[in-house]
């Protein structure tokens, strides 16, 4: 009785190859600890390799790839964070940066000159995430009773009153100055230091960081709480008559989306060596914002995906693009209608970081709503109304826009 | 004894009263309709009982113990949640006066915090523990639909509001919400109780679906099964919270005559074989007399008749209620005519019984 029905659909006609996929799969599907550990063995070790090599190494050393790499963790794991609110709940939170300010800050005071003490890395990691995690509870507490738009805008509030009232309240934070010269830590014993010298180091305790992540974050999305996001995501008044508690539920995500970015907000912290209100600002939420979507919402491992590309195009390709212009010697030329110069190697690419990602959002949304990587669950819900007729299709992804979860529907009743 | 007792249940929109003083109360083990034109307040009421709304006045008594009435002194529990944080700043201040040094000011203020924090958390998350506290205190909130399932209701929707996009094991998982207890950190420690635990709910979310007749197919997305699929399925996620009272929103709607046949049989099943008390609001006169034990008529949110289905169908109000006022001259009894099926005979006492 307790057979699965697919087997005997996916039937034995299959080819070999195709039934070695599907095993595969399955196997994925059941051990998915082991599976995300090896993916991240194989991926640790292609970062490891690849910047050595030509196309990566031309662009700029191999070193300085790693830290990239490390950098780039940073936002893989506020991305993974926010996927959790955004992805998951469906709650559009606009000022996911003052968590990671929250989290940098708690770190800065436990290991710096300025409080003048010197805390272990590891613990702080926990304490720093928990911070954070509080304060999610406590902006959740009062706010999520609010749906959709409402919500993005108290969020979007939170989100500028922190870097604020750190800026403000300089003699605990020292204002514009930031806390600098926080101790480099020693996160494992045979590693040595973090060390401007050594980027590998960070590289390496922010893979381990990231694949903890991930797996706990998978573990979360096929729980009954994981179940009980997607309900509300998707009707809370259903929800709510199956018995769900909406408003724990969602303040759960909030504040859970919130550790995660204190997480991120200590390794950063730890990496820069220095916090400022300035690190923490709108960019911040909507770089990250732009990450999700752009990975494909609701999943894990796209968002993961999703955040590593945009960061390393933002900090790598785009800084390196003039100095490889500049190499290759590609010639000046003269528009000749508008009688306009240009030079290629002399774009300020990095300037029009955003107007980039403008861009590639208004084509994602137009071509590919559901993200590069989607959620099988996600790319249904958008892709189904255009099967039927096209005008659906349209209104189904300008709500998205607007306030992902369709949350609307549940005030219809 | 009945198991639910509402008592003078009135509802208003603004100006608009869409339930007006309304007493009702279903029987143990019974099966309950309420029928009434459109717009006659059956699914206000119905709301009123899931605890979606509020009622302007009025109460409801489930298993015996009140759960729905008018908020009372609901300006009381902000109070009741700065009242502890108050009296730990007061103690620290107290006990700290010795020392007077900085860091007792500190303490006192983390356990202020502290405490603000835990009580305004148990307020939102409002366990039954706290509601009782506060109806103790003389305040009263109305359980809200969530509270309603714990008590042992579940519920079905008039246009079906299934979670589309996920499977139909997935919808039926999710109303077990309530049945399962492993928390977040069981879930990414991936205890072997949680482990344990969603095993044995997915062969009994299988046992339900095959309950209802979804038999194989469990994997398929909700939106892609056929629609009295889909009604059966919202009937299979309210079973799945192990409820007392079942309450179903027009169940046959839009059915054909096999389909509503099936999920008649299906209802009397459950009340035969899992015990389970219904109320049924119905369009379908045949699967109303067919099935009910006593049937309430509603009509602008007014109780006009009440009794077995025999005694209804007699009542002149209610013949009035669906057809309007009969001409001076016309034959005194008729038929209530049934108002989805069009070409019914006049023979409903047939139908199921």
């Amino acid at each position: 009785m307790t057979a699965p029905p697919q087997t005997s659909t996916s039937g034995p006609r299959q080819s070999g190859l195709r039934a070695t996929l599907a095993d595969l799969r399955n196997a994925s599907d059941r051990h998915r600890s082991l599976t995300i550990v090896v993916a991240m063995v194989i991926t640790t070790v292609l970062m490891y390799i690849l910047p050595a090599i030509p196309p990566l190494s031309i662009v700029q050393g191999r070193g300085i790839w790693y830290d990239s790499f490390a950098n780039a963790g940073v936002f893989v794991l506020l991305a993974m964070g926010l996927n959790v609110v955004i992805g998951m709940a469906g709650l559009l939170d606009l000022g996911y940066a003052a968590f990671f300010a929250i989290g940098a800050y708690a770190y800065a005071y436990s290991n710096s000159p300025f409080s003048g003490t010197d805390l272990p890395f590891i613990p702080m990691l926990f304490v720093g995430a928990a911070v954070a995690g509080i304060f999610g509870i406590l902006l959740g507490a009062p706010t999520l009773r609010l749906r959709g738009d409402y919500l993005a805008i108290m969020t979007l509030g939170f989100g500028e009153i922190v870097p604020i009232v750190f800026l403000n309240i300089d003699k605990f934070t020292q204002g514009t100055n930031g806390i600098g010269g926080i101790y480099r830590p020693e996160p494992l014993p045979f590693l040595g230091a973090f060390s401007p010298n050594s980027p590998f180091n960070y590289f390496i305790v922010m893979v381990v960081i990231v694949t903890i992540t991930m797996i706990l974050l998978y573990r979360l999305q096929d729980s009954r709480i994981g179940r009980a996001w997607n309900a509300i995501r998707e009707d809370e008044l259903a929800a709510a008559a199956n018995g769900i508690n909406t408003v724990t539920t969602k303040l759960l995500a909030f504040s859970l989306g919130a550790t995660t970015s204190g997480l991120a907000g200590v390794f950063n912290a730890s990496k820069l060596t220095i916090v400022s209100p300035d690190q923490f600002l709108f960019t911040v939420s909507f770089t990250v914002l732009a990450m999700v979507i752009l990975g494909g919402m609701g999943n894990i491992w796209g968002v993961a995906v999703g955040a590593f590309i945009v960061y390393n195009i933002q900090a790598v390709f785009l800084k390196s693009i003039n100095g490889v212009l500049e190499t290759i010697g590609v010639p000046d030329f003269t528009l000749p209608i508008v009688n306009l110069h240009v030079d290629l190697a002399k774009v300020p690419f990095v300037d029009y970081q955003f107007l980039l990602y403008g861009v590639a959002l208004v084509l994602m949304m137009l071509l590919r709503p559901e993200g590069l990587f989607p959620n099988q669950r996600r790319r249904q819900e958008l892709h189904i109304a255009e099967e039927f007729e096209g005008g659906e299709g349209v209104e189904t992804a300008g709500g998205m826009g607007a306030a992902p979860g369709g949350g609307e529907t549940g005030g219809t009743l | 004894m009945s198991l639910l007792d509402a008592s003078r249940i009135t509802k208003r929109f603004g100006g608009l009263v869409a339930v007006n003083n309304i007493d009702f109360s279903i029987p143990e083990k019974s099966i309950v309709s309420l029928i009434g034109p459109n717009g006659a307040g059956k699914t206000t009421f119905f709301n009123i009982i899931a605890g979606i709304y509020d009622p302007t006045a009025g109460e409801i008594h489930f298993g015996g113990r009140q759960v729905i009435a008018r908020p009372r002194r609901p300006w009381l529990e902000p109070v009741v949640w700065v009242v502890p944080a108050l009296l730990v700043a007061l103690a620290t201040i107290v006990l700290g006066l010795e020392g007077r040094s900085e860091t007792s000011i500190i303490i006192g203020l983390f356990l202020t915090v502290l405490t603000l924090m835990v009580v305004l958390l148990i307020g939102v998350a409002r366990p039954p523990a706290y509601q009782r506290f506060l109806i103790r205190l003389g305040i009263f909130k109305s359980a809200r639909p969530n509270d309603m399932v714990i008590n042992g209701l579940g519920r079905t929707f008039q246009n079906i509001r299934l979670f589309q996009n996920m499977t139909a094991i997935e919808n039926v998982l999710v109303g077990m919400h309530t049945k399962l207890k492993s928390t977040w950190i069981d879930a990414i420690l991936s205890t072997p109780r949680d482990r344990r635990e969603e095993q044995v709910a997915r062969v009994r979310a299988r046992e339900l679906l095959a309950l209802v007749g979804l038999k194989g197919r469990d994997d398929q997305l909700a939106k892609n099964l056929p629609y009295g699929d889909q009604r059966r399925l919202e009937v299979a996620r309210a079973l799945a919270s192990e409820p007392q009272l079942l309450l179903l929103d027009e169940p046959t709607a839009g059915m054909n005559p096999r389909e509503t046949q099936q999920l008649t049989d299906l209802i009397s099943r459950l009340r035969s074989d899992l015990g389970l008390t219904i109320l049924l609001i119905e369009h379908d006169m045949r699967v109303v007399m067919g099935i009910s034990d006593r049937v309430t008529v509603l009509d602008h949110g007014e109780k006009i008749a009440e009794g077995t289905p025999d005694e209804v169908r007699r009542n002149p109000k209610v013949i009035e209620a669906y057809l309007g006022t009969p001409p001076a001259d016309a034959p005194p009894a008729f038929e209530p005519a049934d108002e989805t099926v069009a070409p019914a005979s006049p023979t409903v006492e047939g139908a199921g019984s």
